[in-house]
This record gives C-alpha cells, structure tokens and sequence, in this order.
C-alpha cells in the first residue's frame, strides 16, 4: 500500500483561514515558518525545552515544536504576528504600524529584550500566562510571574525586565486581549 | 551616579545631546512583532534544506559514505561528504576546511550533509547516511599531570602565556597569612537563543549570506578566501542575531556548509543546526584549574600572587584561554608569577565566550582574595582598597582611568555592608542558612580599528552606516546617539544601518569594544561630514547629497601608552537550605566604572544581563563529557542548565560617572562583558559566609553542599 505522507488541512492563523497540505512530519512551527511565512516564531531547542516558538493554540500556550500539524485540523493559532494587529488599549503606536498589544508595549517599554530571539515566544506566553491567571483569579505578583513564565529561556538575562513588564500589564488589569 | 540619577536630565551641552539619554532600542518595535529578520528568516524563493551528520568517534578517520539510501529519499537533492565536497582554499582556520578530509578530530565534528526540499526530509534523508568511521582511543580528559600540557607562546589575545615580577616563592615565604588553592570551572556552552544558522545563495557567480554572526567582516574574508572568490562577489548580512555571547565570534563551519551546498544544488540553502549539534560545532569555554597563591603581611598588604592556569585545546587548533591574566593588574604586590598551559585533547575546540579569561579567572582570584580575608580576619571589602595599585603593577604604566575603589565603597554603602558580621555559618531563618558576598571585576577597554560611512541628503536627513553586529546589546541604538552628536543634529534625523559586510569593515562584536570601535569610525565619520557640509556647502546639504568614508587605523595605532581597563564590583546575598543545600541568590548587586554610558536604557540591561549569566554559571552551568566517547552528554537545554525567570532575584547595576579623556572620542569603556566577570566568586563568597562551606568547583550546586554536610 501506498505511504500517505501528506494530509490536508484546515486551520485559522492570526484570524485567516488556510487550507493547507503538509507533510505529516511537519510541526506547527515549521508549516508557521516555512508555509505560511510566519517566521516570527523561532526555533530554539526544537524539543520544547525553550518556549521560543511559544504560540497560542485555541488561546492555550504551547510549544509549537512539540506540536504536529496535522493534529491541528479546526484550530485557531495566534503567533506574534497576530498580536499586533488587536486594538491596543494604551499608548499610541507609531506612525504607519498596528498597533501594539500591551504586552508588546510593555516589553518596549521596560527594555524587555535584548537579542529578541526569544521575545515573541516570551510575549506569546505572557499573554496566554495573563489569561490562565485571570482564568484563575490568581494574583500575579513578581514571584509568581517568575514562575509562570520559567518555560521560556532567555540567554541574554532579560528577566528582571520581562517581569517589569508583565507586572506593569497585569496592574493595568487590561489582562491578555 | 546610579542608573536612576542619569535618566533624570543632567544638564546637557550642545555637543552631548543624544549620548547619555535613556531611551528604546531602535529595533524593539520589529522585536516586539517578530519582524526582526534572522538568519533564516528572510524570504528566499526555492530554498533547499540543509542537516549534518556527526561522527561518532572522538579520533579516527571517515573510512566511507554511503549516501544511497538517503538519496533514494523523496525530496533529498544531494549528499555532501568529504569524496564529493568540493574544494576550499584554507585560510587559516581548519575548522572551516570541512569536508576536506577523512580526518575525525573530534566527537560531533561534521562527515556528511544532506540537502532536500524540506526540513523533513533533509532531517529523513540525514537518518539514512551511512557513516563508516574508524576509531581509536580518544584522549578527552583534562587534568594537571596530562603529560602533554605545554606553555604556549601567548593565549588569546595576545597576550604573554607567562609574566614574572620579583620572586613569587620569596614573597610567599616572607608572608604572615597565606592562600594556596586549587580551583576548577567545567566547560559550559553559550546556549544564544538562536542556534547557528545561515541562509546562502549564489547568483552570477556572487554569494551571499544571512548568517548569524557576530563578525560579518571576518565571515566576508573567510568565505571569500575559502571559496577562492574577489571580495566584492561575497556579501554578509547580519541584521539581527539572535545572542552571540562569543560563539558566534568568527566564522563557522556552518555558514561554509551553507554555501558549498547552495552552489551544489543551484538553489539557496537554509542549514540552521540543531540545539543538539552546537554543542560539538559551535565552540564552548573550556574547563581551567586554577592554582591561586597570594601571601600577605599582618597588615594585610599583598606580598605575593601567584596564578597558574590550565586549560585545554583541541587537535585542530590552539585556543589558550587567557585566564590568569587579569591576576596581573587586580592588585598590587612586589612579588608576581602568572602562567598557562594547555593540553590539545580530542575534543571539540574551545573558543571565545563571555569575558573568556577573565571569567573564569575571576572566579579563582576573587574567590581566593575572599579566602585570604577570612584568613587574616580582614574584611573582603577593605582588604581590596589596601591592596588598590597606583599604575599598572607589571607593565608601569599608568591606568586611563581606575575607579575600583570607589565601586567597592559605593556597593558597599548601597548593600548594607557596613557592620556586617564576618563569622560563617552564624545566620540563620528556619532552614535557611544566610550570607553575603563580594567580589570585583574587570574587564580590558579594548578598541579596534574600524570604517564608517555617513551620508547627508537634501533634506537635511542622515544616513549613517557601519558594519556592526548587534548581537542584543543595543549597538545600533547607541551607534546612533553617537552620530547624533558627532553631526550636531537631533536623534531623529538620523538612520542608522549595521549588520552587512558590504559597509565596509569593521570589527567583531567581541571583547566588549564594539561601542568603542565602531563609535570611533562612526564618530570621524560624523564630524567629517560635518565639517565638509559646512566648509564646502555653506553650511546646506546640495541636492546630490554628500558623503564621507572614515577609517580610524591611524587614530587607533598612534594612541599613547595606558593601561586601560574598566572595573566593577559586585555584592552578592544568598540563602542556602541547611536541609537540601539548595541555593537561591536573594539580591545581586553590581557597581561598575566603564566610562561614558551611551544609553541606560541598554547599558542597564546588559549589565543585568551579564550577571545574570554570572549566576547562571555560578550555579547550574556544566557541560559534562563522556570520557570514552568524547561526547557532549548535556547536550540539549534539559540537560544542560541556564538560569530560568525563577532563578533571578532582584538584580540591581548603578554605574559611577566616570570620565576618561585617554580611550577614544566618546570616552567609553565597554560593558558587555564585565557584568559576568567576577559574579560566580560574589556568589561563592556569599555561600562560604552563609554556610562555613568554600567551594572551589563551579557550578556550585547543592551536590557539593550536601556532600560536606554528610562529612
């Protein structure tokens, strides 16, 4: 019999619906990457060991290293690209761009990033990270955003910032969207 | 001046507007949104995907390939082995002469690559290469009786590999209080975020390159070299680069790979390594054991330092960590011996990483200086101040500047310090043990030649363009400032372009001297322009635009002679479980004298982000290898450990305001690399006051700690 190596699908990615063929092989991150020309999202350890390709999947944080496309028939995927597009609740952005989410301002804002490899998976899981939390009635304070954000590396010792950051969005209470 | 104090607006003089000024790095909005563009992320219609294939064994030859059934996979284009890789020209670097032979010098070392349609099937066809090797017994372990250990004539860069001031042993001998210690630091690997990559392709004969790389200038020449090609029909761009921290440093046998497959298949080629594979091919620190003996009399004024360092190489080139060299300008003392020694082992090659040298050199002096004032009952703060030199100790020359002292005093007031108990062991919460630490850093002002280009338009805007990497650290953000200033115009009508070699060359974004080289270039650059728009037009820009190139050889050769060197301190509280031996660093603290900050946005982030690396490798970094093999076992982020959100505590940077007219037009230091140095020992000295316990193995670990506390 005939291998099956490929397989359709469908799924909406930052709001836009695509059907696709993808090699069952293929992880979310590279059908992001190399398909749908989505390489904000980056390849870290591919072993989810980094959270560097840290998306949303149904409004869910998850390693899209670990995750294989084919397995995402239906689902709704929001990367660091579909964050900027939603209507920003603060400071107006630049001339000529979406607007920033508050997460992304915030990063901004208190120098949360050096390299920025690892930064749209940081923003992606702080995000979802907000939501689980407000899900929860959790009250976010410096130990516990150092903790929920502990899956996602960054080399370059942003942490301090990163979690300047996320407490600053937290206290605005304006939450993940 | 603290990092608070410079953000509020000092009075600013005309020539000063932009540099000093806190502000947003210039890219974070790309950052942000993820349209920063690595090394393969940029758009390249058709590409092809490169994997490599690894040996097995540490030592022995390649005896065949045999390359049919990944060829026989759908989507494989071609598979690359050292009987069909085409030829290289060497250019001084063997590692990058890959392919070229049967040789296996190492575990991990590159046999084979796959090139495909897909990731997948690269990955697939990768899985099917049958490698036949032949090995032997591998050498991998370095130790102090190695008999093959040997002085080199100097280690990286450039220094004497041995430096001898009066008599080392008659000044420990006329010693009232003495330390004679051994300390060791483990391999550890840089871990950047983004793994080596690069994306290549060839058109009419000119290659270009998105390569993640520090040193786009040096990849240029090598590439150029290697493929045996005119300069101008080699071109490499590195716009963003995911963390560097050394091993992006030089040119990689990724990048050749990259290129030599993209000619092959006549279509761009993507070949990013895996997280696995940087673990052989993309360099790493290598292990040191460290003797440090210091003598002192009863006043506690340094007799004697003596440093004897040992590290290891690989058998395909000799890289000789620099470690005990900072031991030759720290303090003073009439009586001084530094040396290295190396041993070249089957093992992959050492190289560059943050603050090499003086990172794991700190960590042995700093910890010994600790030692020697729980020994003569001093304290570590001021046994330092008393033992401060008034020109460099060895070379006599005078410093350019030299705020040591004045960094330990001003951590020491912001700490707490004062009144601190020095007994170990005596503070207790519940099961925690309590203690703080101190230590002081340094780091060498280095500055390297470098081009720069600025161009004036019409409409009074100002393009200025200089190859630097910026790696994170803000380059292009504080490059900026500086052509600001140097044009006399506001930040905003002024672009900034790096990372793209066909700028012109410039320096690597290494040994902290990128603001300090490229700002020179930059700097000339500038007020040349200036100069000509006001001499030649009046003052107003004509409609063609001007344009000026700038070179700062001269400049840099015919500098006068000082020592120069920026310097730091660090504090340092740490709790430590007396039940598990667990460790968590409470507070860190580090005041540094770097010259002129350009930008406290930045500099504050990456003077965090370097202790930050600090207690990473104080408490978790190791890279431990199989000593049959050869190999690499933590290899991969789950097995070798880098500090998480969770780990890092307030981490607090205050800077002195510190004006030295003797480096260069802007009068900065560097600080990309002093953040690191000296925090492991703050951290170690914490745990010795906390628990009684002096470890002298990094990382520190709570296995070290539980095995004393069995004992």
């Amino acid at each position: 019999m005939e291998r099956q190596l490929t397989s359709d699908i469908t799924l909406c990615v930052n709001g836009r619906t695509n059907e696709l063929r993808v090699d069952n092989r293929t992880t979310l991150l590279d059908m992001l990457r190399e398909q749908l020309s989505l390489p904000g999202t980056k390849r870290g350890c591919d072993h989810g060991q980094c959270g560097a390709c840290t998306v949303l999947l149904d409004g869910r944080r998850v390693n899209s290293c670990l995750i294989l496309a084919v397995t995402c028939q239906d689902a709704a995927v929001t990367t660091v690209e579909g964050l900027s597009s939603r209507t920003s609740t603060q400071l107006a952005a630049p001339q000529e761009r979406p607007a920033l989410h508050p997460v992304q301002e915030a990063f901004v804002a208190h120098d949360a990033l050096q390299c920025g490899f690892c930064t749209p998976g940081q923003i992606c899981s702080a995000v979802g990270m907000l939501e689980e939390a407000a899900a929860e009635g959790a009250t976010l304070d410096e130990p516990e955003i150092r903790e929920r954000m502990s899956g996602n590396l960054c080399r370059c010792g942003a942490y301090v910032n990163i979690v300047a950051a996320i407490e600053d969005v937290a206290a605005q209470g304006v939450g993940a969207r | 001046m603290t990092s608070t104090q410079t953000r509020q607006a000092a009075p600013r003089t005309e020539a000063s507007r932009s540099i000093g000024v806190a502000g947003p790095r210039v890219e974070a909005w790309d950052k942000v949104t993820g349209r920063a563009p690595y090394a393969v992320d940029h758009p390249v219609p058709g590409a092809a995907y490169a994997w490599v294939v690894q040996s097995t064994v540490a030592r022995g030859v390649v005896v065949d390939v045999d390359t049919s059934r990944a060829l026989a996979e759908e989507g494989v284009l071609a598979v690359l082995w050292h009987g069909n890789a085409p030829h290289l020209e060497p250019v001084g670097d063997p590692e990058l002469l890959v392919l070229q032979s049967p040789r296996i010098a190492y575990r991990g070392q590159v046999v084979a690559v796959v090139v495909a349609t897909s990731p997948e099937a690269a990955r697939a066809g990768a899985a099917l290469v049958r490698v036949r090797e032949d090995g032997t017994i591998a050498d991998t372990v370095l130790r102090l009786d190695h008999p093959a250990l040997y002085q080199p004539v100097q280690v990286n860069a450039g220094y004497p590999a041995r430096s001898a001031v009066g008599d080392v042993d008659a000044g420990l001998a006329a010693a009232t209080v003495r330390v004679d210690a051994t300390y060791r630091t483990p391999p550890e690997h840089h871990c950047a975020m983004e793994p080596h990559a690069a994306t290549a392709f060839w058109e009419r004969g000119c290659l270009t390159v998105f390569d993640a790389t520090q040193a786009s200038t040096a990849v240029h020449e090598a590439l150029a070299g290697l493929f045996e090609l005119p300069p101008q029909s080699v071109r490499v761009v590195n716009e963003h680069i995911g963390g560097g921290f050394g091993g992006k440093g030089g040119p990689r046998a990724n990048t050749v790979l990259a290129a030599m497959a993209a000619r092959l298949v006549g279509r761009p080629v993507k070949l990013a390594l895996t997280r696995q594979q940087l673990f052989a091919l993309a360099g790493y620190r290598t292990p040191t054991i460290q003797r440090v003996r210091l003598g002192a009399s009863t006043d506690g004024r340094l007799l004697a330092i003596g440093h004897d360092a040992v590290s290891q190489t690989s058998q395909l080139s000799e890289f000789v960590e620099q470690t005990a060299v900072l031991s030759r300008h720290m303090y003073a003392a009439p009586h001084r011996l530094t040396t290295h020694r190396v041993v070249a082992l089957d093992v992959p090659t050492p190289g560059w990483m943050r603050a090499p040298g003086e990172c794991p050199g700190a960590f042995a002096l700093e910890s010994a200086i600790d030692e020697l004032a729980a020994a003569g009952n001093w304290d570590p703060v001021r046994l330092r101040i008393d033992n401060e030199p008034p020109v460099h100790p060895e070379e006599h020359v005078p410093f350019s500047s030299r705020h040591l002292v004045q960094c330990l005093e001003q951590g020491a007031q912001r700490f707490g310090w004062a009144g601190r108990d020095p007994r170990p062991a005596v503070r207790r919460d519940g099961e925690w043990l309590i203690g703080t630490g101190v230590a002081a850093s340094t780091y060498p002002a280095l500055t390297w030649p470098s081009t720069a280009l600025a161009r004036a338009t019409a409409d009074q805007r100002f393009d200025v363009e200089v190859n630097a990497a910026d790696i994170g650290t803000g380059a292009r953000t504080v490059l900026r400032q500086i052509a600001a200033d140097a044009l006399d115009v506001p930040l905003c009508e002024v672009e900034i372009t790096v990372g793209d070699s066909a700028i012109g060359p410039a320096p690597v974004a290494g040994g902290s001297m990128g603001t300090a080289s490229w700002g020179w270039a930059v700097t000339k650059a500038c007020r040349l322009l200036r100069e000509r728009i006001d001499r030649e037009h009046g003052g107003s820009v004509p409609a063609g635009g001007v344009a000026v190139r700038a070179d700062t050889t001269l400049e840099i050769r015919d500098r006068p002679e000082f020592a120069r060197h920026a310097y730091g301190a660090q504090f340092c509280q740490v709790r430590v479980s007396a039940v598990t031996g667990e460790i968590r660093v409470d507070r860190l603290l580090g005041v540094f004298a770097a010259g002129r900050i350009v930008n406290p946005t930045t500099a504050r982030s990456q003077l965090i982000g370097g202790m930050t690396m600090g207690l990473s490798g104080a408490l978790l970094e190791q890279s431990v290898l199989d000593s049959r093999t050869g190999d690499f076992v933590t290899a991969d982020l789950a097995a070798y450990h880098v500090a998480v959100n969770a780990d890092v505590p307030r981490v607090e940077v205050e800077w002195l305001d510190e004006h030295d007219p003797h480096l260069n037009p802007m009068g900065v230091k560097g600080i990309g690399e002093i953040g690191i140095v000296g925090t492991a020992a703050a951290v170690a000295n914490a745990v010795f006051h906390a628990t009684g316990i002096r470890v002298r193995d990094l990382p520190i670990g709570l296995a070290r700690l539980i095995t004393h506390y069995r004992s």
